[in-house]
């Protein structure tokens, strides 16, 4: 019966939070940073646009290219997805309304999330595509490079917090300060690593439509291509949960304390709002600035991002072990 | 420094987003159009005087014109009735006009006007041919003339006043 639940809460929340999102951002803050309105029609200031765009994907053909690898191809989209709703599941949003309170939480969430990689590349070998090939082998050579600082930038936060459980880091930063004044230099890698694993401007080479189409996404249509879309906002939504949670004391509110029924009503609304604004900042990123090139991509992650990390893993370590 | 572009865009972007938007929800609000726009030509049937200089500058030959000879009235009271060139049709084909506005130009006897009314659309293409009863209507909507510049002459023997709509 349990198990049934937490599946039925999944099963709404990942949706809901792609579509918040998309609205939210996809929508309106871009529109709004363009000079533009958005949607406005369906519903007031556009609310019900995602029904009609979700029906809209619904009502295509599924589209299979003749010389597609039909497992393959049909599969990858529900890869990346699974890959999204499993790291859903260890992000604490109340002191008790977490699905599954891990011991290894941080490591389970950085495993989960390579998980999409193998769904990309599914997708990139079964579309019998150049475009998709050549987009997959960017994201597989993009989403590995990143990974990389993305677990160093969070490193800091489990030595500093001295546990792997996202609920402990949470409770050691409702102790003390949030990490992301001792970790400044360690949010702002996990920003920008995240952004790269959400393959979002200015990392969006796999999908560089001038260049690839749409790279692994160019052979999808309806349903699939749905799913691929609901992946990339939902992971969004739980990159940005997970840097809330890592740094910015997730649903611990500064000089309040938050005990029993109450902090299981008011704590999630403070965890949602951390979120949003996290998100905010990504997307804005995303909405601000050109794509960077293949080359200068990489020398980011490789030449910029991991020696920044390592630098602060390694003071990090020392200041714990000497203070 | 590196990362100041970054910055800077950043600034952009949020300076935007609290700026009030452009956009104007057109079926719901309409833009305030520009004094001279040119959206469909109206025809002031009884200046038209059948002299097809319109008809014959058109670079599109979007204007089908056929009159015939009639008595108009006399230049005195109790005089000889003059000659006068009524309309049988006056279609102008808006699937072909390209809004050059030579026609109006042209025409000798203030009979053509621009008016901005452009929601005109059909959805067969056919009927964006306007006869002329069509085109009269559209004087309704033409606006007055503006105002003589300062230091501006009228000419002699034309009243301004009564021949624009």
């Amino acid at each position: 019966m349990d198990i049934v639940i937490k599946l039925l809460v999944m099963a709404v929340i990942v949706p809901t939070s792609a579509a918040v999102f998309v609205y939210l951002f996809l929508y309106k803050t871009m529109a709004h940073m363009q000079q533009r309105l958005g949607p406005m029609e369906a519903g007031p200031h556009g609310s019900l646009q995602l029904i009609a765009e979700g029906l809209k994907f619904l009502q295509k053909e599924d589209l299979f290219p003749r010389r597609a690898d039909r497992l393959v191809f049909g599969y990858a989209p529900v890869v990346v997805l699974a890959s999204t709703f499993l790291m859903f599941v260890v992000v604490p949003a109340s002191p008790d309304l977490v699905l599954a309170d891990l011991d290894t939480g941080i490591l389970y969430v950085m495993a989960v999330a390579s998980l999409s990689t193998i769904g990309v590349i599914m997708a990139a070998w079964g579309s019998a595509n150049k475009y998709s090939l050549l987009g997959g082998l960017r994201a597989a050579a993009q989403l590995v490079a990143y990974e990389v600082p993305l677990v160093l930038a969070v490193l800091g936060v489990v030595i500093q917090a001295g546990s792997l459980s996202l609920s402990q880091i949470v409770e050691a930063q409702a102790g003390s300060i949030w990490f992301i004044l001792p970790q400044l230099i360690g949010f702002a890698v996990f920003l920008v690593a995240a952004q790269a694993e959400l393959t979002q401007t200015p990392f969006d080479m796999p999908v560089a439509e001038t260049e690839l189409v749409a790279g692994y996404l160019t052979e999808y249509s309806g349903f699939r291509f749905l799913l691929f879309f609901l992946a990339e906002l939902a992971t969004a939504a739980v990159l940005s949960a997970v840097a809330v949670t890592l740094f910015l004391g997730g649903w611990h509110l500064p000089f309040v304390e938050l005990r029993g029924t109450a902090a299981n009503v008011i704590a999630p609304i403070v965890f949602s709002a951390k979120t949003l604004f996290v998100a905010f900042v990504i997307f804005w990123v995303r909405f601000s600035v050109p794509r960077l090139r293949e080359d200068q991509l990489q020398a980011l992650a490789w030449k910029v991002l991991i020696p920044l990390t390592l630098i602060n893993l390694v003071v990090t370590a020392v200041l714990k072990v000497a203070v | 420094m590196i990362g100041a572009g970054l910055v800077r865009g950043l600034r952009l972007t949020l300076r935007t987003f609290f700026k009030k938007s452009v956009t104007v929800q057109y079926p719901h609000v309409k833009e305030d159009h520009a004094p001279r726009t040119r959206g469909v030509i109206a025809l002031k049937e009884e200046n038209c005087t059948v002299c097809m200089l319109c008809a014959r500058e058109c670079p599109v030959w979007c204007i089908f014109i056929e009159g015939y000879k009639d008595q108009g009235p006399p230049r005195r009271e109790g005089g000889k009735p003059r000659l006068a060139q009524k309309l049988d049709r006056f279609d102008i084909d808006y699937s072909l006009c390209m809004y050059c506005g030579i026609c109006v130009e042209v025409c000798p006897f203030d009979a053509l006007f621009w008016s901005p009314e452009y929601e005109y659309s059909e959805p067969r293409i056919a009927d964006l041919l306007h006869d002329k009863t069509q085109l009269g209507a559209w004087m309704q909507t033409v606006p007055e003339r503006p105002a003589l510049e300062q230091g501006a002459e009228i000419k002699k023997g034309r009243d301004r006043s009564s021949s624009a709509g």
